[in-house]
């Protein structure tokens, strides 16, 4: 192959990859943007309007009570492992493998068990705690990983030099390793959330997809994504889907931003 | 007097027996030096003396190492209390990504010190005990990874002197500082010395031979000779000694 | 440098030490013990809870597949759940599953690839930044959005090209290639990246081109990482579900053409769990299995890749 040609088809390749996604926003913006109407915000779904507000707030409800279980159990389950556990142990680099394998394990397979589980065996019926529920098992493998990896990263000379003032291990987790970790394990459950927001196949049969505002932890709602699914699949309220769409884009970027501005953050001057 | 004595440590990693039969006296108020090419077990005989080797998978010590008198391996006290006595100073300046004023404070108040008065003083004597005082007086709020590797290095020292130890452990530090901080830290081991017993390691000969008063020169996990600093360098009894010696001076 | 205060300074410190000594001592050995004991008990929640799912589904699927029939279940072409009695035979959504999946890598490895190459060795740094993002963009982005845009996008596309209704294999091959490139760009692109700039240096010396150097010394210096990144694309395919769902057509018959509607493992079971009972609930927890061994196949594959590079 001529260099020339090898220059043109990386070009193209490029080329397609960032047009395509550029179209993909631009189509959904355009066909979106324009039917956002305060209408869309208002606080009840009807017939008449397909109203986004109701799944916005439940998405909000849905990924915080999710974190609220997930993270502590996440965050120290790694602590658990990094800092406590041997490190040649077999039995920890199974568990690492485990989670790891977990971790690409497909939704609709946390989304069966969760509705064969939670939903039918314990009797929650479509619920806020069984989609949560749900949400939690899926995103703790994530979880688990990303702060790990957090935890590796802080140089063990750190914990060394507290050791040797005479501090204990868990003084050494909170004050040192843990401030050093932060960033990087606040962006891990920031993606951990943006996985919740997006997900359908682990959330439609557990969460439901009720039009409502759940009015409580054993309410079914629908979440911005199941909204998105469900309009795009009944194919009656097309415009609706567009804008809808629009939102779940616009809350993706912002959610991607913060994620990518805490990941960047190094402790350069005043820290207190 | 002696502040330490080791009697006959031998320590394993697994299978491998790093320090073999160590007999060792370390006088208070003097600086010891350890030399030695890499790998004879230097390091790993200064982490046994606070047992910071306890955080090490499968090691395993035998024999005993007394701390004005006590074995700190057969000890009631916890460990802590013992790292507290025994400060350590580490090759790479390592200070906690917080402020210098955090830093040298985190150990006072490890001890449970919360009094902001108390911890102020604390702090500046620390740091003019570490001749860093005057450099950073003014930026005491500002992340301790923000100044020069020399001023990190003399942080961390002022870190160590914090918790007002009895005896300071240095494992090559200044290996990763330039002359200038080199010889600052040098001027501020001989001075701390009225003060406290200090055991360095070193790879430097002129460095062991300008500021300590003992040096024990070690190869493949034993002592080979240990004297006064003057004596072993111009007069060593063994062969090997004055091989390593007088290769490097050279 | 002053001394004289050390004394002093250390008879405070001793005094307020020894105040709270006895009381504080105990309290900070019983506080570690607790939290290493909370700690503890998240590990082996986490744990318990993974190790349960994998139980389940096994569990309720492996009785199920004996029972019906290894065989039978496994290469079965009929699947018809409201037959008396049932047929459950998977041939078709797994021969689909791996042919849509196959067409998605064959149009996105190559796409990928190159478009790495590009962020690695052609990409001007100013542009550089807004790339980076894009891509991260991409791959944040939900698949019901990308399921989205191919029903309004790709599908009446498709009828016009192929007629019928659009919704075929072709549309999910497109649609899946699309979405795992973002998968394939950044992992590529960072292996590119870690091979040492010595060997690009080294072959422009010796008077290659920058394009042949990037593909003849760069590439396969990174050949494992961009293995590695494929096969997690390809476990990206296999798994998504409701993006397909929407656009499929979902016929549980083996496609005999580009242009027939075709259904996967994935949406096999999401069309079908709302209302599935007894048996019929049996035989999609075991197609889950049986996804749930493609992963465990994948992930293998993907750690083999891993440790003969490392
Ligand atoms: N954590 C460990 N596990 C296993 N072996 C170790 C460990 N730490 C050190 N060793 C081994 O013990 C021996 C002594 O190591 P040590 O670090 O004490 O040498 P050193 O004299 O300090 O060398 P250097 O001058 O390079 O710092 C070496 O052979 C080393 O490989
Ligand atoms: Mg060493």
């Amino acid at each position: 192959m001529g260099s020339k040609w090898i220059k043109i088809a990386v070009y193209l390749s490029a080329g397609i990859t960032f047009a395509a996604l550029l179209f993909m926003v631009m189509f959904i913006f355009i066909k979106g943007i324009p039917y956002l109407s305060l209408d869309l915000f208002s606080w009840e779904y009807t017939t008449e309007n397909q109203s986004l507000l109701p799944s916005l707030l439940t998405t909000l409800i849905v990924v915080g009570l999710t974190l609220l279980i997930a993270a502590p159990i996440g965050i120290f389950t790694s602590f658990y492992l990094v800092e406590y556990a041997s490190k040649t142990s077999k039995f920890v680099s199974a568990i690492r493998m485990a989670v790891d394998t977990l971790a690409a394990v497909p939704s609709i397979v946390y989304g069966l068990f969760g509705m064969i589980f939670y939903v039918t065996f314990l009797g929650f019926q479509y619920s806020v705690a069984a989609g949560v529920l749900t949400s939690v098992i899926m995103i703790l493998p994530i979880i688990i990983r990303s702060t790990e990896e957090a935890l590796f990263s802080v140089s063990d000379t750190l914990r060394e030099a507290s050791y040797g003032l005479g501090a204990g291990k868990l003084r050494t987790i909170f004050r040192v390793v843990l401030p050093a970790a932060m960033p990087s394990i606040l962006s891990g459950l920031i993606l951990a959330s943006g996985r919740v927001i997006g997900e359908t196949a682990a959330l439609m049969y557990t969460l439901g997809t009720s039009t409502h505002l759940p009015s409580g932890l054993f309410s079914s709602g629908r979440t911005l994504a199941l909204h998105m699914y469900v309009l795009a699949s009944e194919g009656l309220y097309v415009d609706k889907a567009y804008a809808t769409g629009a939102v779940l884009i616009i809350l993706v970027i912002v959610i991607n931003s913060v994620a990518t501005l805490l990941s960047q953050t190094t402790i350069k001057e005043t820290v207190k | 007097m002696n502040k330490i004595e080791i009697n006959q440590l031998n320590l394993w990693y697994g299978q491998f027996q790093a320090l073999h039969d160590i007999v060792l006296d370390i006088p208070e108020n003097e600086v010891t030096a350890f030399i030695g090419p890499s790998g004879c077990g230097k390091s790993t005989l200064i982490k046994s003396l606070n047992r910071m080797n306890d955080l090490v998978d499968h090691c395993q010590v035998k024999g005993e190492v007394l701390f004005n008198g006590t074995d700190i391996y057969r000890m009631s006290d916890p460990v802590s209390a013992l790292r507290k006595k025994i400060g350590m100073v580490f090759q790479q300046p390592n200070p906690f990504p917080k402020s210098i004023y955090d830093n040298v404070a985190y150990g006072p108040r490890t001890h449970g010190i919360k009094d902001r008065k108390t911890l102020d003083t604390i702090v500046e004597k620390s740091l003019r005990g570490a001749a860093v005082w005057e450099e950073v007086k003014d930026i005491l709020n500002k992340s301790a990874l923000s100044v020069s590797g020399g001023q990190q290095q003399r942080i961390c020292i002022a870190r160590a002197l914090a918790v007002q130890p009895e005896v300071l452990l240095m494992d090559e530090p200044t290996s990763a500082l330039d002359p200038i901080s080199t010889a600052k830290i040098e001027e501020l081991i001989i001075n701390l010395k009225k003060n406290y017993t200090i055991v360095m390691v070193t790879h430097n000969m002129q460095q062991a031979s300008r500021i300590s008063d003992q040096t024990a020169f070690f190869y493949n996990g034993r002592i080979i000779e240990t004297d006064r600093t003057e004596r072993l360098f111009t007069r060593p009894a063994k062969q090997q000694t004055a091989d390593y010696v007088s290769g490097r001076f050279g | 440098m002053q001394y004289n205060d050390k004394l002093n300074l250390k008879k405070l410190d001793q005094d307020l030490i020894t105040v709270n000594k006895k009381k504080k001592k105990v309290q900070k050995i019983g506080m570690e013990n607790w939290m290493k004991g909370i700690f503890f008990m998240c590990a082996v929640f986490s744990i318990s809870s993974i190790v349960f799912m994998i139980y389940f589904i096994f569990s309720s699927g492996i009785p199920f597949i004996t029972e019906y029939g290894v065989a039978r279940f496994l290469t079965g072409t009929t699947w018809a759940p409201s037959n008396t009695p049932g047929s459950y035979g998977i041939l078709p959504m797994m021969i689909g599953s791996i042919l849509v999946t196959g067409g998605a890598t064959l149009i996105g490895m190559p796409i990928g690839i190159l478009t790495a190459v590009f962020m690695a060795a052609y990409c001007p740094p100013e542009l550089y930044k807004i790339l980076k993002a894009a891509v991260n963009l991409m791959a944040a982005i939900p698949s019901i959005l990308y399921g989205f845009f191919a029903l309004q996008f790709i599908v009446p596309f498709m009828r016009e090209v192929a007629g019928g209704t659009g919704m075929n294999m072709m549309t999910a091959m497109i649609l899946l290639g699309l979405m795992i490139l973002p998968t394939i760009i950044s992992l590529s692109e960072a292996a590119l990246r870690a091979v040492p700039r010595s060997y690009y240096e080294g072959s422009l010396a010796l008077g290659t081109t920058h394009e042949k150097t990037v593909l003849s010394v760069m590439v396969p210096a990174a050949k494992s990482g961009i293995i590695s990144s494929v096969i997690l694309g390809i476990g990206r395919a296999i798994g998504e579900t409701m993006a397909v769902v929407l656009i499929a057509g979902n016929q549980p018959i083996i496609p005999d053409s580009l242009f027939s509607g075709v259904r996967t493992l994935t949406t096999n079971i999401v069309l079908e769990m709302a209302y599935a009972q007894g048996e019929h609930k049996e035989a999609l927890i075991a197609t889950a299995a049986v996804l749930f061994l493609f992963i465990l196949m994948i992930n293998s594959l993907f750690l083999y890749v891993k440790k003969k590079r490392g």
